[in-house]
Protein backbone atom coordinates (compact mmCIF):
# COMPACT_ATOMS: atom_id res chain seq x y z
CA UNK A 1 0.00 0.00 0.00
CA UNK A 2 1.26 3.41 -0.86
CA UNK A 3 1.15 5.98 1.88
CA UNK A 4 -2.18 7.77 1.89
CA UNK A 5 -1.54 11.51 1.86
CA UNK A 6 -3.44 13.53 4.35
CA UNK A 7 -5.30 16.36 2.70
CA UNK A 8 -7.66 18.46 4.75
CA UNK A 9 -8.78 20.73 1.93
CA UNK A 10 -12.49 20.56 1.28
CA UNK A 11 -14.36 20.73 -1.99
CA UNK A 12 -12.84 17.89 -3.96
CA UNK A 13 -16.21 16.24 -4.54
CA UNK A 14 -17.91 19.49 -5.52
CA UNK A 15 -15.21 20.80 -7.90
CA UNK A 16 -14.45 17.41 -9.41
CA UNK A 17 -18.15 16.71 -9.91
CA UNK A 18 -18.72 20.07 -11.55
CA UNK A 19 -15.63 19.67 -13.73
CA UNK A 20 -16.75 16.26 -14.98
CA UNK A 21 -20.36 17.35 -15.62
CA UNK A 22 -19.30 20.50 -17.46
CA UNK A 23 -16.63 18.66 -19.44
CA UNK A 24 -19.05 15.91 -20.41
CA UNK A 25 -21.87 18.25 -21.40
CA UNK A 26 -19.77 20.61 -23.48
CA UNK A 27 -16.95 18.50 -24.87
CA UNK A 28 -17.50 14.77 -24.49
CA UNK A 29 -21.16 14.63 -25.56
CA UNK A 30 -20.54 16.68 -28.76
CA UNK A 31 -17.57 14.44 -29.55
CA UNK A 32 -19.64 11.34 -28.86
CA UNK A 33 -22.45 12.59 -31.07
CA UNK A 34 -20.13 13.03 -34.01
CA UNK A 35 -18.56 9.64 -33.35
CA UNK A 36 -21.93 7.84 -33.19
CA UNK A 37 -23.11 9.54 -36.37
CA UNK A 38 -19.91 8.55 -38.18
CA UNK A 39 -20.38 4.95 -37.02
CA UNK A 40 -23.82 5.11 -38.64
CA UNK A 41 -22.09 5.32 -41.99
CA UNK A 42 -21.08 2.03 -43.59
CA UNK A 43 -17.37 1.69 -44.34
CA UNK A 44 -18.06 1.86 -48.09
CA UNK A 45 -20.14 5.02 -47.75
CA UNK A 46 -17.55 6.61 -45.50
CA UNK A 47 -14.76 5.83 -47.95
CA UNK A 48 -16.76 7.14 -50.91
CA UNK A 49 -17.69 10.39 -49.12
CA UNK A 50 -14.24 10.99 -47.65
CA UNK A 51 -12.34 10.37 -50.88
CA UNK A 52 -14.30 12.23 -53.57
CA UNK A 53 -12.05 14.01 -56.06
CA UNK A 54 -13.02 17.35 -54.57
CA UNK A 55 -12.19 16.11 -51.06
CA UNK A 56 -8.82 14.73 -52.19
CA UNK A 57 -7.97 18.07 -53.79
CA UNK A 58 -8.97 19.82 -50.56
CA UNK A 59 -6.78 17.54 -48.40
CA UNK A 60 -3.86 18.04 -50.75
CA UNK A 61 -4.19 21.81 -50.48
CA UNK A 62 -4.75 21.77 -46.71
CA UNK A 63 -1.79 19.51 -45.95
CA UNK A 64 0.51 20.97 -48.60
CA UNK A 65 -0.15 24.59 -47.66
CA UNK A 66 0.07 23.78 -43.94
CA UNK A 67 3.40 22.05 -44.50
CA UNK A 68 4.74 25.01 -46.48
CA UNK A 69 3.51 27.47 -43.85
CA UNK A 70 4.93 25.44 -40.96
CA UNK A 71 8.28 25.23 -42.77
CA UNK A 72 8.31 28.99 -43.34
CA UNK A 73 7.50 29.44 -39.64
CA UNK A 74 10.25 27.04 -38.58
CA UNK A 75 12.80 29.10 -40.55
CA UNK A 76 11.60 32.63 -39.79
CA UNK A 77 10.34 31.74 -36.32
CA UNK A 78 13.78 30.39 -35.34
CA UNK A 79 15.44 33.47 -36.79
CA UNK A 80 13.03 35.81 -35.01
CA UNK A 81 13.38 33.99 -31.68
CA UNK A 82 17.19 34.10 -32.03
CA UNK A 83 17.21 37.81 -32.79
CA UNK A 84 14.81 38.60 -29.93
CA UNK A 85 16.78 36.58 -27.36
CA UNK A 86 20.35 37.31 -28.41
CA UNK A 87 20.44 40.87 -29.73
CA UNK A 88 19.61 44.30 -28.39
CA UNK A 89 18.09 46.68 -30.91
CA UNK A 90 15.58 49.51 -30.87
CA UNK A 91 12.00 48.26 -30.77
CA UNK A 92 12.92 44.81 -29.49
CA UNK A 93 10.39 44.77 -26.66
CA UNK A 94 7.64 46.05 -28.95
CA UNK A 95 8.31 43.31 -31.50
CA UNK A 96 8.50 40.76 -28.70
CA UNK A 97 5.05 41.80 -27.48
CA UNK A 98 3.65 41.90 -31.04
CA UNK A 99 4.67 38.29 -31.77
CA UNK A 100 1.43 37.19 -30.09
CA UNK A 101 -0.62 39.52 -32.28
CA UNK A 102 -1.68 36.78 -34.76
CA UNK A 103 -2.87 34.76 -31.77
CA UNK A 104 -4.89 37.63 -30.32
CA UNK A 105 -6.30 38.91 -33.62
CA UNK A 106 -9.60 37.31 -34.66
CA UNK A 107 -8.94 35.11 -37.69
CA UNK A 108 -11.58 36.87 -39.78
CA UNK A 109 -9.74 40.17 -39.35
CA UNK A 110 -6.43 38.51 -40.23
CA UNK A 111 -7.88 37.09 -43.43
CA UNK A 112 -9.54 40.37 -44.34
CA UNK A 113 -6.44 42.51 -43.90
CA UNK A 114 -4.05 40.01 -45.54
CA UNK A 115 -6.26 39.61 -48.61
CA UNK A 116 -6.48 43.39 -48.93
CA UNK A 117 -2.70 43.77 -48.52
CA UNK A 118 -1.90 41.27 -51.27
CA UNK A 119 -4.73 42.18 -53.68
CA UNK A 120 -3.74 44.06 -56.85
CA UNK A 121 -4.47 47.47 -55.32
CA UNK A 122 -3.13 46.62 -51.84
CA UNK A 123 -0.01 47.99 -50.18
CA UNK A 124 2.02 44.88 -51.04
CA UNK A 125 0.02 43.70 -54.03
CA UNK A 126 0.71 46.87 -56.00
CA UNK A 127 4.40 45.88 -56.01
CA UNK A 128 4.02 42.11 -56.17
CA UNK A 129 1.22 41.64 -58.72
CA UNK A 130 3.16 43.40 -61.55
CA UNK A 131 5.98 40.90 -60.80
CA UNK A 132 3.52 38.06 -61.29
CA UNK A 133 3.24 37.25 -57.56
CA UNK A 134 -0.44 36.90 -56.76
CA UNK A 135 -0.94 36.68 -53.01
CA UNK A 136 -4.72 36.96 -52.99
CA UNK A 137 -7.17 34.28 -54.19
CA UNK A 138 -4.36 31.78 -54.90
CA UNK A 139 -2.63 28.85 -53.20
CA UNK A 140 0.11 31.29 -52.20
CA UNK A 141 -2.56 33.27 -50.36
CA UNK A 142 -3.52 30.18 -48.35
CA UNK A 143 0.14 29.71 -47.38
CA UNK A 144 0.44 33.39 -46.40
CA UNK A 145 -2.62 33.21 -44.13
CA UNK A 146 -1.46 29.96 -42.52
CA UNK A 147 2.04 31.38 -41.96
CA UNK A 148 0.49 34.38 -40.22
CA UNK A 149 -1.63 32.35 -37.80
CA UNK A 150 1.16 29.84 -37.06
CA UNK A 151 3.93 32.34 -36.38
CA UNK A 152 3.56 32.73 -32.57
CA UNK A 153 3.82 28.98 -32.06
CA UNK A 154 7.40 28.53 -33.31
CA UNK A 155 8.71 31.75 -31.79
CA UNK A 156 7.17 31.13 -28.37
CA UNK A 157 8.33 27.49 -28.31
CA UNK A 158 11.91 28.47 -29.11
CA UNK A 159 12.37 31.56 -26.95
CA UNK A 160 12.58 29.82 -23.54
CA UNK A 161 14.89 27.14 -24.97
CA UNK A 162 17.22 29.77 -26.40
CA UNK A 163 17.21 31.69 -23.12
CA UNK A 164 18.15 28.54 -21.21
CA UNK A 165 20.94 27.63 -23.62
CA UNK A 166 24.28 27.66 -21.80
CA UNK A 167 26.73 30.13 -23.28
CA UNK A 168 29.61 28.17 -21.74
CA UNK A 169 29.15 25.41 -24.30
CA UNK A 170 29.52 27.91 -27.13
CA UNK A 171 32.55 29.44 -25.42
CA UNK A 172 34.06 25.99 -25.15
CA UNK A 173 33.50 25.39 -28.85
CA UNK A 174 35.07 28.75 -29.67
CA UNK A 175 38.04 28.02 -27.41
CA UNK A 176 38.52 24.74 -29.21
CA UNK A 177 38.84 26.68 -32.44
CA UNK A 178 35.38 26.34 -33.98
CA UNK A 179 34.22 29.27 -36.04
CA UNK A 180 30.86 30.83 -35.32
CA UNK A 181 29.14 28.98 -38.17
CA UNK A 182 30.60 25.65 -37.10
CA UNK A 183 29.56 26.32 -33.49
CA UNK A 184 26.06 27.02 -34.73
CA UNK A 185 25.68 23.95 -36.92
CA UNK A 186 27.45 21.50 -34.58
CA UNK A 187 26.62 22.81 -31.12
CA UNK A 188 23.63 25.15 -31.10
CA UNK A 189 21.45 23.68 -33.85
CA UNK A 190 21.35 20.13 -32.41
CA UNK A 191 20.16 21.38 -29.02
CA UNK A 192 17.53 23.57 -30.68
CA UNK A 193 16.29 20.85 -33.03
CA UNK A 194 13.65 19.30 -30.72
CA UNK A 195 12.16 22.73 -29.97
CA UNK A 196 12.17 23.72 -33.65
CA UNK A 197 10.41 20.45 -34.52
CA UNK A 198 7.85 20.98 -31.74
CA UNK A 199 7.18 24.51 -32.94
CA UNK A 200 6.88 23.24 -36.50
CA UNK A 201 4.38 20.57 -35.43
CA UNK A 202 2.32 23.06 -33.38
CA UNK A 203 2.17 25.50 -36.31
CA UNK A 204 1.29 22.63 -38.64
CA UNK A 205 -1.51 21.40 -36.35
CA UNK A 206 -2.92 24.90 -36.08
CA UNK A 207 -2.79 25.35 -39.87
CA UNK A 208 -4.63 22.07 -40.62
CA UNK A 209 -7.76 23.21 -38.80
CA UNK A 210 -7.55 26.90 -39.65
CA UNK A 211 -10.63 28.34 -41.30
CA UNK A 212 -11.32 32.03 -40.67
CA UNK A 213 -8.18 33.61 -42.05
CA UNK A 214 -8.06 31.36 -45.13
CA UNK A 215 -11.61 31.78 -46.43
CA UNK A 216 -11.04 35.51 -47.00
CA UNK A 217 -7.78 35.25 -48.91
CA UNK A 218 -8.16 31.96 -50.83
CA UNK A 219 -11.21 32.63 -52.99
CA UNK A 220 -12.45 29.09 -52.14
CA UNK A 221 -12.49 27.71 -55.68
CA UNK A 222 -13.27 23.96 -55.70
CA UNK A 223 -10.26 21.84 -56.77
CA UNK A 224 -8.01 24.91 -56.68
CA UNK A 225 -8.06 26.98 -53.51
CA UNK A 226 -10.62 25.15 -51.39
CA UNK A 227 -9.33 23.92 -48.02
CA UNK A 228 -10.80 20.87 -46.23
CA UNK A 229 -12.54 22.82 -43.41
CA UNK A 230 -14.25 24.99 -46.05
CA UNK A 231 -15.46 21.88 -47.89
CA UNK A 232 -17.00 20.65 -44.60
CA UNK A 233 -18.76 24.00 -44.36
CA UNK A 234 -20.03 23.70 -47.94
CA UNK A 235 -21.33 20.16 -47.32
CA UNK A 236 -23.29 21.49 -44.33
CA UNK A 237 -24.70 24.32 -46.42
CA UNK A 238 -25.95 21.64 -48.85
CA UNK A 239 -27.47 19.74 -45.87
CA UNK A 240 -25.15 16.84 -46.76
CA UNK A 241 -24.54 15.81 -43.14
CA UNK A 242 -22.96 12.46 -44.02
CA UNK A 243 -20.46 14.12 -46.35
CA UNK A 244 -19.56 16.73 -43.72
CA UNK A 245 -19.15 14.11 -41.00
CA UNK A 246 -16.91 11.87 -43.15
CA UNK A 247 -14.58 14.79 -43.88
CA UNK A 248 -14.63 15.90 -40.25
CA UNK A 249 -13.60 12.42 -39.08
CA UNK A 250 -10.61 12.44 -41.46
CA UNK A 251 -9.52 15.85 -40.10
CA UNK A 252 -10.06 14.76 -36.48
CA UNK A 253 -8.06 11.55 -36.90
CA UNK A 254 -5.23 13.54 -38.41
CA UNK A 255 -5.36 16.15 -35.62
CA UNK A 256 -5.14 13.45 -32.97
CA UNK A 257 -2.21 11.72 -34.65
CA UNK A 258 -0.47 15.08 -34.74
CA UNK A 259 -1.33 15.72 -31.08
CA UNK A 260 0.27 12.38 -30.16
CA UNK A 261 3.36 13.25 -32.18
CA UNK A 262 3.61 16.64 -30.45
CA UNK A 263 3.40 15.00 -27.02
CA UNK A 264 6.22 12.61 -27.94
CA UNK A 265 8.28 15.51 -29.29
CA UNK A 266 7.78 17.50 -26.10
CA UNK A 267 8.92 14.53 -24.02
CA UNK A 268 11.97 14.24 -26.23
CA UNK A 269 12.66 17.97 -25.97
CA UNK A 270 12.24 17.73 -22.19
CA UNK A 271 15.10 15.23 -22.06
CA UNK A 272 17.39 17.78 -23.68
CA UNK A 273 16.57 20.41 -21.10
CA UNK A 274 17.33 18.15 -18.16
CA UNK B 1 36.96 38.18 -22.35
CA UNK B 2 38.20 40.26 -19.43
CA UNK B 3 39.00 43.96 -19.69
CA UNK B 4 42.65 43.19 -19.15
CA UNK B 5 43.05 41.17 -22.34
CA UNK B 6 41.39 43.94 -24.31
CA UNK B 7 43.93 46.42 -22.99
CA UNK B 8 46.83 44.10 -23.71
CA UNK B 9 45.56 43.54 -27.23
CA UNK B 10 45.03 47.21 -27.83
CA UNK B 11 48.58 47.90 -26.66
CA UNK B 12 49.87 45.22 -29.00
CA UNK B 13 47.96 46.82 -31.86
CA UNK B 14 45.77 43.77 -32.37
CA UNK B 15 42.19 44.51 -33.47
CA UNK B 16 39.71 43.05 -31.01
CA UNK B 17 38.22 40.11 -32.85
CA UNK B 18 34.54 39.39 -32.20
CA UNK B 19 34.01 37.22 -29.18
CA UNK B 20 33.84 33.55 -29.92
CA UNK B 21 30.22 33.48 -28.88
CA UNK B 22 29.03 36.38 -30.97
CA UNK B 23 28.39 36.79 -34.63
CA UNK B 24 30.25 39.44 -36.58
CA UNK B 25 28.33 42.75 -36.69
CA UNK B 26 27.56 42.22 -40.39
CA UNK B 27 25.90 38.85 -39.77
CA UNK B 28 24.16 40.20 -36.69
CA UNK B 29 22.59 43.15 -38.48
CA UNK B 30 21.73 41.00 -41.48
CA UNK B 31 19.81 38.61 -39.22
CA UNK B 32 18.12 41.50 -37.43
CA UNK B 33 17.03 43.09 -40.70
CA UNK B 34 15.61 39.84 -42.10
CA UNK B 35 13.71 39.25 -38.85
CA UNK B 36 12.44 42.83 -38.78
CA UNK B 37 11.45 42.59 -42.44
CA UNK B 38 9.42 39.48 -41.65
CA UNK B 39 7.74 41.27 -38.72
CA UNK B 40 7.07 44.30 -40.88
CA UNK B 41 5.26 42.27 -43.56
CA UNK B 42 3.48 39.85 -41.24
CA UNK B 43 2.76 41.98 -38.16
CA UNK B 44 2.95 45.72 -38.68
CA UNK B 45 1.54 46.03 -42.21
CA UNK B 46 -1.55 43.87 -41.57
CA UNK B 47 -2.24 45.85 -38.39
CA UNK B 48 -1.75 49.27 -39.96
CA UNK B 49 -3.78 48.21 -43.00
CA UNK B 50 -6.85 47.46 -40.84
CA UNK B 51 -7.01 51.04 -39.61
CA UNK B 52 -5.99 52.62 -42.90
CA UNK B 53 -8.74 50.77 -44.79
CA UNK B 54 -11.31 51.40 -42.06
CA UNK B 55 -10.71 55.14 -42.33
CA UNK B 56 -10.27 55.16 -46.12
CA UNK B 57 -13.52 57.09 -46.55
CA UNK B 58 -13.07 59.27 -43.51
CA UNK B 59 -14.28 59.32 -39.95
CA UNK B 60 -17.87 60.11 -40.83
CA UNK B 61 -18.21 56.99 -42.98
CA UNK B 62 -16.42 55.01 -40.26
CA UNK B 63 -18.92 56.00 -37.56
CA UNK B 64 -21.84 55.56 -39.95
CA UNK B 65 -20.65 51.99 -40.71
CA UNK B 66 -20.52 51.16 -37.02
CA UNK B 67 -23.88 52.78 -36.36
CA UNK B 68 -25.55 50.73 -39.09
CA UNK B 69 -28.33 48.72 -37.35
CA UNK B 70 -26.94 45.32 -38.44
CA UNK B 71 -23.38 46.14 -37.39
CA UNK B 72 -24.60 47.58 -34.10
CA UNK B 73 -26.65 44.42 -33.49
CA UNK B 74 -23.55 42.33 -34.24
CA UNK B 75 -21.53 44.33 -31.70
CA UNK B 76 -24.21 43.80 -29.05
CA UNK B 77 -24.48 40.08 -29.81
CA UNK B 78 -20.71 39.62 -29.56
CA UNK B 79 -20.67 41.39 -26.18
CA UNK B 80 -23.59 39.23 -25.01
CA UNK B 81 -21.92 35.98 -26.10
CA UNK B 82 -18.66 36.94 -24.37
CA UNK B 83 -20.57 38.00 -21.24
CA UNK B 84 -22.12 34.51 -21.00
CA UNK B 85 -19.13 32.48 -22.17
CA UNK B 86 -16.32 33.99 -20.10
CA UNK B 87 -17.99 33.65 -16.65
CA UNK B 88 -18.99 30.05 -17.45
CA UNK B 89 -15.43 29.13 -18.36
CA UNK B 90 -14.07 31.03 -15.34
CA UNK B 91 -16.23 29.00 -12.95
CA UNK B 92 -15.20 25.82 -14.75
CA UNK B 93 -11.54 26.84 -14.79
CA UNK B 94 -11.52 27.55 -11.05
CA UNK B 95 -13.28 24.27 -10.24
CA UNK B 96 -11.06 22.20 -12.51
CA UNK B 97 -7.87 23.85 -11.29
CA UNK B 98 -8.87 23.36 -7.64
CA UNK B 99 -9.58 19.66 -8.17
CA UNK B 100 -6.48 19.05 -10.31
CA UNK B 101 -3.93 21.20 -8.49
CA UNK B 102 -4.87 20.59 -4.86
CA UNK B 103 -5.66 16.87 -4.89
CA UNK B 104 -4.08 13.63 -6.04
CA UNK B 105 -6.22 11.20 -7.98
CA UNK B 106 -6.00 8.63 -10.70
CA UNK B 107 -6.50 9.71 -14.30
CA UNK B 108 -5.33 13.28 -13.69
CA UNK B 109 -3.27 13.47 -16.86
CA UNK B 110 -6.17 12.01 -18.86
CA UNK B 111 -8.44 14.73 -17.44
CA UNK B 112 -5.93 17.44 -18.43
CA UNK B 113 -5.74 15.98 -21.94
CA UNK B 114 -9.53 16.00 -22.23
CA UNK B 115 -9.69 19.63 -21.08
CA UNK B 116 -7.17 20.56 -23.81
CA UNK B 117 -9.10 18.62 -26.45
CA UNK B 118 -11.02 21.58 -27.96
CA UNK B 119 -7.68 23.20 -28.93
CA UNK B 120 -6.90 20.39 -31.36
CA UNK B 121 -10.24 20.47 -33.15
CA UNK B 122 -10.80 22.57 -36.25
CA UNK B 123 -13.38 25.30 -35.47
CA UNK B 124 -15.58 24.10 -38.32
CA UNK B 125 -15.59 20.56 -36.90
CA UNK B 126 -16.47 22.01 -33.47
CA UNK B 127 -19.47 23.76 -34.98
CA UNK B 128 -20.43 20.59 -36.85
CA UNK B 129 -20.55 18.67 -33.54
CA UNK B 130 -23.29 20.95 -32.27
CA UNK B 131 -25.20 20.75 -35.55
CA UNK B 132 -25.07 16.95 -35.24
CA UNK B 133 -26.51 17.18 -31.72
CA UNK B 134 -29.07 19.96 -32.04
CA UNK B 135 -29.68 20.48 -35.77
CA UNK B 136 -33.00 19.55 -37.34
CA UNK B 137 -31.57 16.20 -38.49
CA UNK B 138 -29.58 15.87 -35.26
CA UNK B 139 -30.04 13.68 -32.17
CA UNK B 140 -32.20 16.15 -30.26
CA UNK B 141 -33.52 17.98 -33.34
CA UNK B 142 -37.02 16.47 -33.39
CA UNK B 143 -37.51 16.89 -29.66
CA UNK B 144 -36.34 20.51 -29.72
CA UNK B 145 -38.56 21.24 -32.71
CA UNK B 146 -41.58 19.69 -31.00
CA UNK B 147 -41.00 21.89 -27.96
CA UNK B 148 -40.39 24.96 -30.10
CA UNK B 149 -36.84 25.35 -28.86
CA UNK B 150 -34.12 26.49 -31.20
CA UNK B 151 -30.41 26.07 -30.52
CA UNK B 152 -28.85 25.86 -33.98
CA UNK B 153 -29.26 29.03 -36.05
CA UNK B 154 -29.97 30.86 -32.79
CA UNK B 155 -28.06 32.51 -29.95
CA UNK B 156 -27.81 29.37 -27.70
CA UNK B 157 -25.93 27.53 -30.45
CA UNK B 158 -23.52 30.44 -30.85
CA UNK B 159 -22.90 30.44 -27.08
CA UNK B 160 -22.36 26.65 -27.02
CA UNK B 161 -19.90 26.74 -29.93
CA UNK B 162 -18.03 29.66 -28.33
CA UNK B 163 -17.86 27.93 -24.94
CA UNK B 164 -16.43 24.86 -26.69
CA UNK B 165 -13.63 26.65 -28.51
CA UNK B 166 -12.68 28.78 -25.45
CA UNK B 167 -13.08 25.88 -23.02
CA UNK B 168 -9.41 25.29 -22.05
CA UNK B 169 -8.13 28.88 -21.71
CA UNK B 170 -8.87 29.69 -18.03
CA UNK B 171 -8.28 26.17 -16.68
CA UNK B 172 -4.98 25.94 -18.54
CA UNK B 173 -3.63 29.19 -17.05
CA UNK B 174 -4.88 28.39 -13.53
CA UNK B 175 -3.70 24.78 -13.12
CA UNK B 176 0.08 25.50 -13.11
CA UNK B 177 -0.36 28.61 -10.92
CA UNK B 178 -2.43 26.72 -8.33
CA UNK B 179 0.03 23.81 -8.42
CA UNK B 180 2.91 26.19 -7.78
CA UNK B 181 1.28 27.79 -4.72
CA UNK B 182 0.77 24.40 -3.08
CA UNK B 183 -1.72 23.72 -0.28
CA UNK B 184 0.12 24.93 2.84
CA UNK B 185 -1.56 28.34 2.98
CA UNK B 186 -5.01 26.82 2.61
CA UNK B 187 -4.24 24.23 5.29
CA UNK B 188 -3.13 27.04 7.60
CA UNK B 189 -6.32 29.02 6.98
CA UNK B 190 -8.44 25.95 7.69
CA UNK B 191 -6.49 25.26 10.89
CA UNK B 192 -7.18 28.82 12.01
CA UNK B 193 -10.89 28.16 11.69
CA UNK B 194 -11.79 29.46 8.23
CA UNK B 195 -14.35 27.45 6.33
CA UNK B 196 -13.86 26.18 2.78
CA UNK B 197 -15.40 29.18 1.02
CA UNK B 198 -13.54 31.69 3.19
CA UNK B 199 -10.30 29.90 2.45
CA UNK B 200 -11.04 29.99 -1.26
CA UNK B 201 -12.04 33.68 -1.32
CA UNK B 202 -9.38 35.07 0.98
CA UNK B 203 -6.42 32.75 0.41
CA UNK B 204 -6.61 30.90 -2.91
CA UNK B 205 -8.22 33.51 -5.14
CA UNK B 206 -5.82 36.37 -4.22
CA UNK B 207 -2.82 34.12 -4.87
CA UNK B 208 -3.98 33.15 -8.36
CA UNK B 209 -5.61 36.43 -9.40
CA UNK B 210 -3.01 37.37 -12.04
CA UNK B 211 -3.11 33.94 -13.62
CA UNK B 212 -6.89 34.14 -13.60
CA UNK B 213 -6.86 37.56 -15.26
CA UNK B 214 -4.46 36.23 -17.90
CA UNK B 215 -6.80 33.33 -18.68
CA UNK B 216 -9.82 35.64 -18.74
CA UNK B 217 -8.37 38.07 -21.29
CA UNK B 218 -7.27 35.23 -23.60
CA UNK B 219 -10.66 33.53 -23.26
CA UNK B 220 -12.44 36.82 -23.92
CA UNK B 221 -10.37 37.64 -27.00
CA UNK B 222 -11.10 34.25 -28.51
CA UNK B 223 -14.79 34.38 -27.52
CA UNK B 224 -15.28 37.73 -29.23
CA UNK B 225 -13.23 36.79 -32.27
CA UNK B 226 -14.34 33.20 -32.95
CA UNK B 227 -15.35 32.78 -36.56
CA UNK B 228 -15.36 29.19 -37.86
CA UNK B 229 -17.39 27.42 -35.16
CA UNK B 230 -19.86 30.29 -34.86
CA UNK B 231 -20.21 30.54 -38.63
CA UNK B 232 -21.38 26.91 -38.82
CA UNK B 233 -24.09 27.22 -36.14
CA UNK B 234 -25.21 30.81 -36.69
CA UNK B 235 -27.45 30.63 -39.77
CA UNK B 236 -26.34 34.21 -40.58
CA UNK B 237 -29.68 35.91 -39.82
CA UNK B 238 -28.94 39.62 -40.12
CA UNK B 239 -29.47 41.55 -36.91
CA UNK B 240 -30.13 38.37 -34.92
CA UNK B 241 -27.42 35.70 -35.13
CA UNK B 242 -24.56 37.61 -36.76
CA UNK B 243 -21.60 38.29 -34.47
CA UNK B 244 -18.90 40.86 -35.26
CA UNK B 245 -16.56 38.48 -37.14
CA UNK B 246 -19.53 37.20 -39.18
CA UNK B 247 -20.59 40.78 -39.90
CA UNK B 248 -17.06 41.44 -41.19
CA UNK B 249 -17.46 38.52 -43.61
CA UNK B 250 -20.94 39.63 -44.67
CA UNK B 251 -19.84 43.18 -45.46
CA UNK B 252 -16.76 41.87 -47.27
CA UNK B 253 -18.92 39.59 -49.44
CA UNK B 254 -21.14 42.58 -50.21
CA UNK B 255 -18.02 44.41 -51.49
CA UNK B 256 -18.38 46.98 -48.72
CA UNK B 257 -14.69 47.00 -47.79
CA UNK B 258 -14.55 50.15 -45.67
CA UNK B 259 -17.52 49.02 -43.54
CA UNK B 260 -16.02 45.51 -43.15
CA UNK B 261 -12.76 47.11 -42.01
CA UNK B 262 -14.62 49.46 -39.67
CA UNK B 263 -16.09 46.50 -37.76
CA UNK B 264 -12.75 44.67 -38.07
CA UNK B 265 -10.94 47.67 -36.56
CA UNK B 266 -12.89 47.22 -33.32
CA UNK B 267 -11.73 43.60 -33.17
CA UNK B 268 -8.15 44.70 -33.91
CA UNK B 269 -8.36 47.18 -31.00
CA UNK B 270 -9.58 44.30 -28.83
CA UNK B 271 -6.53 42.27 -29.90
CA UNK B 272 -4.19 45.18 -29.09
CA UNK B 273 -5.76 45.73 -25.66
CA UNK B 274 -5.47 41.99 -24.98
CA UNK B 275 -1.79 42.08 -25.95
CA UNK B 276 -1.15 45.15 -23.81
CA UNK B 277 -2.70 43.57 -20.70
CA UNK B 278 -0.87 40.32 -21.39
CA UNK B 279 2.47 42.09 -21.72
CA UNK B 280 1.88 44.11 -18.54
CA UNK B 281 1.02 40.93 -16.63
CA UNK B 282 4.19 39.26 -17.88
CA UNK B 283 6.35 42.23 -16.90
CA UNK B 284 4.70 42.33 -13.49
CA UNK B 285 5.36 38.63 -13.05
CA UNK B 286 9.03 39.03 -13.99
CA UNK B 287 9.31 42.03 -11.64
CA UNK B 288 7.71 40.13 -8.73
CA UNK B 289 9.99 37.19 -9.40
CA UNK B 290 13.12 39.37 -9.29
CA UNK B 291 11.93 41.00 -6.08
CA UNK B 292 11.25 37.64 -4.47
CA UNK B 293 14.71 36.44 -5.49
CA UNK B 294 16.35 39.57 -4.14
CA UNK B 295 14.44 39.18 -0.87
CA UNK B 296 15.45 35.52 -0.66
CA UNK B 297 19.08 36.51 -1.17
CA UNK B 298 18.80 38.88 1.79
CA UNK B 299 19.27 41.98 -0.32
CA UNK B 300 17.00 44.95 0.08
CA UNK B 301 14.10 44.92 -2.39
CA UNK B 302 14.75 46.90 -5.55
CA UNK B 303 11.82 49.20 -5.07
Amino acid sequence: MTQKRFNALPGFGLTMGFTLVYLSALVLVPFGGLLIRSCGLSWGDFWRLATTDRALAAYRLTFGASLAAATANAVFGTLLAWVLVRYEFPGRRLIDALVDFPFALPTAVAGLTLSSLFAGNGWLGCFLVPLGIHGAYTVLGVVIALTFVGMPFTVRTLQPVLEALEREVEEAAATLGAGRLRTFTNVIAPSLAPAILTGFALAFARAIGEYGSVVFISGNQPFKTEIAPYLIYMRLEEYDYAGAIALAVVLLVFSFLLLGAINLLEQWAGKFEA
Amino acid sequence: MSGETVIIRRKAGVKPSPRGTEESPVVKWLLISVALGFCFVFLLLPLANVFAQALARGWRYYWASLADPDSWAAIRLTLLVAAITVPLNVVFGLAAAWAIAKFQFRGKSLLITLIDLPFSVSPVVAGLMFVVLFGLQGFFGRWLDAHNLQIIFAVPGIVLATVFVTFPFVARELIPVMQATGTEQEQAALTLGANGWQTFWHVTLPSVKWGLLYGVILCNARAMGEFGAVSVVSGHIAGQTVTMPLQVEKLYNEYNGPAAFAVASLLAVLALVTLAIKTLLEWKQAHDYRRAQAAAAGEPALR
